[in-house]
């Protein structure tokens, strides 16, 4: 716990300070003299579209970027960071957007690599336990990453951040990937932090969020700084005016679709999990039907990557009847000739992934675009062709960077999503598979997506979203279904389906049997 | 102030270019103190190793032929690295491609064989090159072994049956009980590309191979999979490429290539088969692959620079009485500084002053 005294006596000193802060990537000014001012007990919102500048500010005061002019200063003094270990030494930590963690190792070597101490390594496993449990972040030092969902990876990050006992944390995005409950969770321990005297730097699209919990919020727009204001006088409306410099669309409400045959269809579908603590799919059924769009709910972690990998063909399973796509039995062929029958994919993780992060965007178009496209005749790549897809790509979602055709991992997170979502939407496929289509999107760029959802099942595709954001899929769904333990439940219809039905299917509970029956005649 | 390494946003290619550079440059400057130690001048050792042999005829024709084997393996070693697999076997594929190819010379011998018999050869090396890179390969995909150690491990299985053979079955009756094969016969021999010169058709076929190289990872779908597969494995899975397959086919072809050089050296410049055919290309193609930057150009440069280090280091056995093994010698530390110098790609140095001042103001 922090000593509140020197908090309170410099409580008109800002604990951080940035004065003109600029970075430049080639002549491409990522952050433009930015001034912005953090003070102890205090929670700052940081707010702007994708590629607005945001994570590049908050990796510049991490010292993970280094500033091309501008200063930083702590507690008054100017500072020079080298790096990410000297702003830890100064009581700066960080939660990332994407995040830092080593698959194979388990909790405990994660977090004893992220530390600088020499302590060792028993003590640091059994001081993870203690801040896990003080501020109620469950987490079993034991397990190895690789077996645990988004939700729990990223409470690897925030405990790992809160044992070096930081002065100021910043979090990039951290309830992009959480459920409303896990987040809920997480406010409740940033208030805690709060108290105690830390600052806290919060990065988020979520605008109702940030009305609720941060006491000032600096607002970003193509690298400026535009405003600074608090957040809880504001509207979700006024703020997204400030960060958009205009209003944004609203997505249009479903119009009534045609729906016509069954497009993909998914008949007892059973599957060992193919890792140690992975999921059981168990008996898994539903039948989408083309103009249609089906919700997937429920909490990370439960099958919904397991599915992902048997619909796309990444896993394949014995029984080819098991998945039929456009009446073809097709659970036993690869993932390119399900590309080929008109199908297309997004997953969840988009950074190697849905892409190779070193590689550039037209050759990430080509890595899913090779099998059903003109982009490869005879076995040779037309590069014009792949050029085209990511100059169309970026016109119809409005992908931001710094050039034509840069590496992915160089895209702001949520442009690179724009990217994975319109590569595939553009192909204009007959089913559509897409797992967490607008994660880390801001508003603008969210209703662009989601509308490009709506359009798609309009013109005749089938389209199957699993996400966690229950407002997401009561925008957009036809019917909502849940997944749990691998387990689906029947799909509800869209004015069915309240938040207090899917909530209790989340947490397990089986709605009751007329309800169970009528939900599956519907 | 503080040197500190900093991850790069982007690779650059600038660096990528110079870090041989740089790397050649460190070893010139280590091999001259490693010279003055052994008291030779340095300024003449350096001369006699990289310059000398540029300036005549018979030596510029020397470094093309003991380029071509260290190109066409290194190019097929390049193919497997850029795909994640680990072939450091190419020495053995590189004998029985030889062995193979030999067969059939040493079988039509004094017949009246046509023409047939020298592509015959060839492809009899090629197709025996990739079987046997396929072993390791195949033990790699169905029971998760280790490549590095098992393609190893069959250069001296290989090593040993040409030794074998050349001592047995097919020695020279009339060779005086020298462990050699008889001359091939014409048809079984690559022809020169100069009357008298030491130039032959293998340096073509060698500069056929980059071209091929070149446009295979450029230009071609089977190439985008081998470069997916190594950066990034899980979203190649994603796009639908099978990276087991890629390590069975990236093995299959730099087995073939380097059983192609091993023919094409025997049925060449040596003319028979013998023990010792290599001076250790199939390792030295290593160093070659990552000099060259897993680039087909590169690899093509770096093949002619290491074909200089031979050929400089014999003369400087006969004029300098430097130990041949120097060449070894420098060749490793090459090695060292090309991928010492790599971290640069991936990093940059980075002086950082006033780091004081950050600590003091931590505390
Ligand atoms: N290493 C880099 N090289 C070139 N351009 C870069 C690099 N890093 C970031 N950029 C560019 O700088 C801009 C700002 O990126 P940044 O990641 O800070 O955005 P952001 O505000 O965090 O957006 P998001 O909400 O999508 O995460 C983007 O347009 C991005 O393309
Ligand atoms: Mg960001």
């Amino acid at each position: 716990m922090l000593d509140p005294g020197p908090a309170d006596l410099h409580a008109q000193q800002p604990l951080l300070q940035t004065v003109g802060l600029t970075k430049r990537y080639g002549d491409f000014l990522a952050n433009d003299e930015i001034d912005i001012e953090i003070f102890p007990r205090e929670i700052h919102a940081l707010l702007g579209e994708n590629g607005a500048g945001k994570s590049t500010l908050v990796k510049t005061i991490y010292g993970l970027v280094q500033p091309s002019a501008g200063e930083l200063r702590w507690q008054g003094a100017p500072v020079r960071l080298s790096g990410p270990a000297e702003a830890r030494s100064l009581g700066i930590g960080m939660v990332f957007q994407h995040f830092s963690l080593f698959d194979n190792l388990t909790v405990a070597e994660n977090v004893a690599l992220g530390l600088d101490g020499k302590e060792p390594f028993k003590a640091v496993s059994a001081r993870l336990a203690d801040v896990a449990r003080d501020y109620g972040l469950p987490l079993d030092p034991k397990r190895e990453v690789w077996q645990l969902s988004v939700g729990e990876r990223q409470r690897i990050e925030i405990v790992r951040a809160l044992m070096q006992n930081p002065k100021f944390l910043i979090l990039d995005e951290p309830t992009a990937v959480l459920t409303p409950q896990e987040a809920d969770q997480l406010f409740v321990v940033l208030e805690r932090l709060k108290a105690e005297g830390r600052a806290i730097l919060y990065i988020s699209h979520k605008l109702d969020e940030v009305k609720r919990l941060c006491d000032t919020a600096t607002i970003l727009r193509g690298g400026r700084k535009v405003a600074t204001c608090n957040p809880k006088s504001e509207t979700a409306a006024s703020l997204a005016r400030m960060m958009v410099g205009a209003e944004i669309k609203e997505v249009k409400p479903p119009t009534e679709r045609r729906t016509t045959v069954p497009r993909l269809v998914v008949n007892d579908l059973t599957l060992a999990p193919a890792e140690l603590h992975g999921v059981r799919l168990q008996n898994v059924s539903f039948e989408l039907k083309g103009g249609e769009i089906l919700g997937i709910a429920g909490v990370a972690g439960n099958g919904q990557d397991e599915l992902f990998a048997a619909l796309s063909g990444e896993r394949l399973v014995k029984e080819p009847g098991t998945i039929i796509i456009d009446g073809l039995a097709c659970g036993n062929l690869s993932i390119t000739q399900r590309r080929k029958m008109g199908a297309a994919f997004v997953p969840e993780e988009r950074l190697g992934h849905g892409t190779a992060p070193r590689m550039r965007l037209s050759e990430n178009a080509l890595l899913t675009g090779h099998a059903a496209s003109d982009m490869v005749r005879h076995g040779f790549i037309n590069a014009a062709a792949t050029l085209r897809t990511v100059d169309r790509t970026t016109e119809t979602f409005d992908v931001r960077k710094a050039k034509r055709d840069p590496e992915a991992a160089s895209l702001s997170g949520g442009n690179l999503q724009k990217f994975v979502v319109g590569r595939e939407i553009l192909r204009a496929p007959a089913v559509l598979v897409v797992n967490q289509p607008t994660w880390g999107v801001d508003a603008g760029a969210a209703a662009i997506i989601r509308q490009a959802l709506i359009d798609l099942a309009s013109a005749g595709a089938a389209v199957l979203v699993t996400s966690q954001d229950l407002d997401e899929l009561l925008e957009i769904a036809d019917r909502i279904a849940v997944m749990f333990h691998g387990h689906l439940s029947p799909a509800l219809p869209r004015a069915d389906a309240t938040r207090e039905k899917l909530g209790l299917l989340m947490g397990g509970a089986s709605l009751d049997q007329k309800e169970a029956a009528h939900a599956a005649g519907a | 102030m503080q040197l500190v390494l900093e991850k790069r946003a982007e690779r650059s290619r600038t660096i990528a270019l110079v870090s041989p550079l740089i790397a050649i440059a460190l070893t010139l400057i280590t091999m001259s103190v490693l010279f003055a130690i052994l008291g030779k001048n340095p300024i003449t050792a350096l001369g006699v190793y990289f310059i000398a042999p540029l300036t005549d005829g018979y030596s510029l024709q020397e470094i093309a032929v003991k380029a071509t084997p260290l190109v066409m393996i290194a190019i097929g070693l390049s193919l497997c690295y850029l795909a994640n697999a680990w072939n450091i076997g190419a020495e053995g594929q590189f004998l029985i491609g030889a062995v193979a190819g030999s067969w059939i010379a040493v079988t039509t011998q004094g017949t009246e064989a046509g023409h047939w018999v020298l592509p015959a050869m060839l492809v009899a090396g090629a197709v025996a090159g990739a079987l046997y890179a396929l072993i390791p390969a195949l033990c790699r995909v169905r029971f998760g072994a280790s490549e590095i150690l098992t393609s190893l491990m069959l250069v001296y299985v290989a090593d040993l049956l040409l030794d074998y053979l050349v001592r047995g079955p097919w020695r020279d009756p009339a060779g005086f009980n020298f462990p050699t094969t008889a001359e091939f016969d014409p048809v079984a021999t690559v022809p020169v590309l100069i009357e008298g010169g030491r130039l032959h058709l293998g340096s073509i076929i060698a500069l056929i191979v980059v071209a091929g190289a070149f446009v295979l990872l450029d230009r071609t779908i089977k190439g985008f999979e081998i470069r997916v597969v190594g950066v990034a494995p899980r979203a190649a899975r994603f796009g639908g490429f099978n990276a087991n397959q890629l390590v069975l086919l990236t093995f299959a072809v730099s087995g073939a290539l380097a059983g192609l050089a091993g023919i094409i050296e025997v049925a060449g410049p040596i003319g028979h088969l013998q023990p010792g055919i290599s001076p250790g290309y199939g390792f030295t193609a290593i160093i070659v692959a990552f000099l060259g930057r897993l680039n087909p150009i590169g690899i093509l440069i770096a093949g002619l620079f290491l074909a200089l280090t031979f050929i400089g280091g014999e003369q400087a056995q006969i004029t300098m009485k430097i130990p041949l093994d120097v060449t070894k010698v420098f060749q490793g530390i090459l090695l060292f500084y090309v991928l010492a110098c790599d971290s640069l790609i991936l990093y940059r140095f980075k002086l950082v002053f006033a780091a004081r001042q950050v600590q003091s103001a931590a505390r």
